[in-house]
């Protein structure tokens, strides 16, 4: 299945430079670039062989970790990528480890007095969150913490790499952090709370009620790894999607990770960029499902037996 | 053990007379969604300044009566763009639900309903589609295809969202489809077309519309985030994402501009995420249905 879906993945974004209207090789180069270069940029594309042939030729090049050379920059799309990527990983990671650290507790509280004051207020809140956009966040995030209360390092262009000094590279990589935990935390928060409820009402907890284990102890050990698999599931979807769609926040600040760099391109009109990261963050995505499917099935072994 | 029993029973059909009142809230919402929409429709009949009217005499002005949000560092009234650029997002909204429900919908029912082959080989195709991040192929397919066009988002977006609607569609038809009405139903003689109309289409219309009201959001924001990346519909015609994106290079001189077209977005997703959420309790459709 997942080699199957790689396959047309790879279908799909070759194919993509043929949705350009007329001659690929003239509206990549535009139409006043050097003969020397378009027969470059047919040798590289195969463009002067049949389609399916072209494909292969392609494919051969990219299994190779060739995903060709920009024709504006000039350097190969694959390192531009390896350079871009590691900024998305960094943003996801730190945007997730916020994300659970208050989705898991405050999903607790609220499920252990569903409809309490507590718990309206929470659900509340995390409904109005679900209908503010990512973009609208991190502009408001940005007038207020950036420009309004004039934080150091955390409006626009103060991207600096992690290597070259690591606290501010945090500063800077806070307000999209935070941007994207917001989202994330709703999603998790309702799943987790939903689940948790209905795991409280099982016979084993009234079991372990009457046996006196204590409220936490039951919250953590009995509760939690049963309602956890819908949570795992969401989070594997939604890891994925900040992936894909992670680059408005990227694009505000000027953070040169992948989403950034593909809103670049599409404006220099760099096919061969686009290109590359379409394919990139696509099988990376379904990558990251397939992982999340995996860690579902270890905790609970059920589903594999099924 | 009988006393419990009743009780039981008792609570239970005490249940659905309770759920029956949607609340003033969700009244409250519906009418701002037809507002908005009655608003988009009219937009050039109602007395609106022009939206696209520069006026250099008055920039990045503040709300004031001639300008009830201002107006931005063109000169143009805020209040008139908020109302035609809600045309973009409700158009494309409603233009791509249409093709997706349009083509996903039959679909599921049908693949749910027959079963066999004609539902293995479906399915597996969907499947793969789904497995391609939507997003991603939006915005490829959009970066490639030119000129850009209103028409063009619509179909592009409407595609991307037929395997989404197909996977909701056949999983709430498939548990129609094995109750025994319908079993019944085929016993007794009834055409296809009948059983599909009559008996799975009512059943599987409040999955269909709850997650409607999701797609829609989900396409306004969707809208709005490619707005971001100049991938929706060409300057001067205003959208909310394309408002919010102008604003931003002038952020600290006029933050209005970014203030009201954010508000009517999230006012406008607000209301659909919450008659969606009252309708999935009204109807007990769990979430994890969608």
């Amino acid at each position: 299945m997942l080699i199957v879906i790689v396959f047309i993945i790879t279908v799909g974004a070759f194919y993509l430079i043929h949705l350009l209207p007329g001659d690929p090789a003239v509206v990549i180069l535009g139409t006043g670039d050097s003969p020397a270069n378009r027969s470059r940029l047919y040798r590289q594309l195969g463009l002067n062989k049949p389609m399916v042939e072209q494909y292969f030729v392609w494919i051969k090049n990219v299994l190779r970790g060739n995903l060709g050379t920009s024709f504006i920059s000039q350097t190969s799309v694959w390192g531009t990528i390896k350079t871009a990527l590691p900024i998305d990983v960094e943003i996801i990671v730190l945007s997730q480890i916020l994300a659970f650290a208050v989705a898991i507790p405050t999903a607790m509280r609220s499920a252990r007095k569903p409809d309490g004051w507590l718990d309206r207020i929470l659900s509340a809140g995390s409904f109005t969150l679900l209908s503010i956009p990512s973009f609208v966040i991190i502009v408001f995030l940005v007038l207020v913490v950036a420009v309004k209360l004039g934080v150091p390092h955390t409006g626009p262009s103060s991207y600096v790499s992690l290597s070259s000094d690591w606290i501010v590279n945090l500063e800077s990589l806070a307000l999209p952090s935070l941007t994207l935990a917001v989202g994330s935390y709703v999603l998790y928060y309702r799943v987790l709370r939903s689940d948790l409820i209905a795991t409280l009402q099982e016979e084993f907890i009234t079991m372990a009620r009457s046996k006196g284990i204590t409220q936490r102890r039951i919250m953590w050990r009995h509760a939690f790894r049963p309602s956890s698999v819908a949570l795992l599931g969401t989070a594997g979807v939604n890891i994925g999607g900040l992936l894909a769609g992670g680059f408005i926040v990227q694009y505000l600040l000027s953070i040169p990770g992948l989403g950034y760099t593909l809103i670049a391109s599409i404006g220099r009109s760099d096919y061969l960029v686009v290109q590359g990261i379409v394919l990139v963050v696509s099988v990376g995505v379904i990558v990251i499902n397939f992982a999340f499917d995996f860690l579902v099935n270890i905790v609970d072994p059920r589903i594999s037996r099924e | 053990m009988y006393v419990n029993e009743m009780v039981e029973e008792a609570t239970v059909h005490d249940r659905p007379e309770r759920k029956r009142r949607l609340g003033l809230l969700f009244w409250l919402c519906v009418g701002w969604i037809v507002v908005n929409v009655l608003a988009a429709i009219l937009a050039n009949v109602l007395p609106l300044q022009s939206p696209i009217l520069q006026n250099y005499a008055t920039i990045n002005a503040g709300p004031s009566w001639h300008h009830l949000f201002g107006t931005d560092d063109l000169g143009r009234d805020i209040f008139s763009r908020v109302v035609f650029g809600s045309r973009v997002s409700i158009e494309v909204s409603l233009g791509a639900m249409v093709i997706g429900f349009g083509a996903g919908a039959p679909l599921g029912m049908l693949a749910a309903y027959r079963r066999g082959k004609f539902d293995a080989i479906l399915s597996s195709v969907m499947y793969v589609f789904l497995a391609f991040p939507a997003i991603i192929a939006t915005i490829a397919v959009l970066s490639f295809w030119t000129p850009r066009s209103l028409l063009k988002i619509i179909v592009v977006i409407g595609v991307a969202s037929i395997p989404l609607v197909y996977r909701v569609i056949r999983g709430a038809a498939m548990t129609v489809a094995t109750k025994d009405y319908v079993v019944a139903a085929k016993v007794q003689g009834a055409t296809d077309r009948r059983i599909l109309m009559k008996e799975l289409l009512p059943n599987v219309a409040p999955i269909g519309i709850s997650f409607l009201l999701v797609g829609i959001a989900t396409v306004v924001t969707l809208e709005g985030a490619l707005a971001f990346l100049g991938l929706s519909v060409n300057a001067p015609t205003p959208s909310w994402g394309n408002m919010i994106n102008e604003s931003l290079s002038i952020l600290q001189t006029n933050p209005w501009l970014a203030i009201f077209p954010s508000l009517a977005m999230c006012l406008f997703l607000l209301c659909l995420n919450f008659i969606g959420d009252r309708l999935r309790a009204h109807f007990d459709v769990t979430e994890a249905k969608l």
